[in-house]
């Protein structure tokens, strides 16, 4: 057991089912698994530390708060009450999953190499080594992922993996033309 | 407090089996989606079989009363799918992936959330722009599902057979394939 738990990776049969067991209890015991609107909530929080009538009460709103921004203020300002209340369940969610993820390196039985944390190799193989070139790209990325994920409504979480278990249209939607993107993209730009 | 509990304890939970499937290494996200690897593709198609299986079952069985929460469908969830695909292959993360990863240290998760955060801030504010166009017209009727959840307001693509037969044989032919496609080479 404490040998398993240390694995640097297990194999995809361990990984696949206990991954679709957190997925299965989170929306047995609370909701579906969700990330990409803690991104919004977190710009949000540092937004309102600077102007502070981003986000107000409101009693004639749904959720008790308004905001000017159309976006915060949407579903009668739901994001705008997790703004202003930022110690809840999704929120805290993701921050514990910063605290998975370290957990899961710190007990690791081998590290990986330097060079694989620094780049993969596969972007090393395609483009170089240059650092400056990978945090460029790897900004662009983030910055493509998170439009998309939030025009599209979810994630590879929320709509991916928590919408297909629920044979949600929407999820097989998202699921389908992610991969008809993403499959040429990548076999585009990363050829050798 | 139960709710910040539950939060942590599953947030924990799913961080490190996310970091331990492979999933928070961008090598093995681009090995995947340029076909040179199915570790991920197994993982992925046996998490959401081994999931939706134990819903449908323990829901059918009334053992939970699950959560059910489906998004709705519209023109965004597939032209916002075709800009996340074209960032995910560049970048090799996606956004639960760079979490974990980036709690590990790495630095090239933290520049891809920094690209994130700018990515949301932006869609924020030119959300009031776009909320009035085609982007936000429904498709099958908005929250649509395949088969009767047992919510009432979603629309129920496919009436008529056992709702336990098609979720449950989804499932299964998802985890059939997970075991069919070949075992993945070592890194």
């Amino acid at each position: 057991m404490i040998g398993f738990l240390r694995n640097r990776e297990w194999n995809w049969l361990s990984s696949g089912i206990l991954l679709g067991l957190v997925f299965f209890v989170t929306v047995a015991v609370v909701k579906p698994i969700g990330v990409s609107t803690q991104f919004v909530i977190l710009d949000g929080i540092v937004w309102n530390s600077i102007s502070k009538d981003l986000v107000v009460k409101d009693e004639k709103a749904k959720k008790g708060y308004s905001s000017p921004n159309t976006y915060l203020n949407k579903s009668g300002g739901k994001y705008a009450k997790n703004i202003a209340n930022p110690v809840n369940y999704s929120f805290i969610f993701v921050i514990a999953m910063f605290m998975g993820g370290f957990l899961a390196y710190r007990l690791q039985s081998s590290p990986d190499s330097k060079e694989d944390r620094s780049m993969p190799k596969v972007w090393r193989d395609n483009f170089g080594s240059s650092s400056t070139k990978r945090y460029l790209f790897v900004f662009l990325g983030g910055f493509l992922v998170l439009v998309g994920a939030r025009l599209a409504g979810g994630c590879s979480s929320g709509h991916m993996m928590s919408g297909m278990m629920q044979t949600s249209v929407s999820g097989y939607m998202f699921a389908i033309v992610t991969f008809l993107v993403a499959v040429p993209t990548a076999r585009i730009l990363y050829k050798r | 407090m139960t709710q910040t509990v539950l939060a942590i304890v599953f947030g924990l939970l799913f961080g490190f089996v996310l970091y331990r499937s492979g999933a928070a290494n961008p090598q093995r996200i681009i090995d995947m989606l340029r076909l040179k690897d199915a570790h991920l593709v197994k993982v992925i198609l046996m998490a959401i079989g081994t999931s939706s299986l134990l819903l449908f079952i323990s829901a059918n069985m009334g053992l939970i009363a699950p959560h059910f929460s489906v998004k709705t469908a519209y023109v965004g969830v597939v032209v916002g799918a075709v800009i996340f695909g074209a960032g995910w292959a560049l970048s090799g993360f996606c956004l639960g992936t760079s979490v974990a990863v980036a709690g590990t240290g790495r630095k090239d998760a933290w520049v891809f959330i920094l690209g994130g955060l700018l990515g949301a801030f932006v869609y924020m504010v030119i959300y009031s722009d776009i909320k009035d166009t085609v982007l936000f017209d429904k498709l099958f009727d908005g929250k649509a599902t395949l088969v009767d959840t047992g919510v009432s307001n979603y629309h129920i693509l496919i009436e008529g057979v056992s709702t336990m037969s098609v979720a449950g044989g989804l499932a299964i032919l998802f985890i059939i394939i997970a075991f069919i496609l070949p075992a993945s080479k070592k890194i």
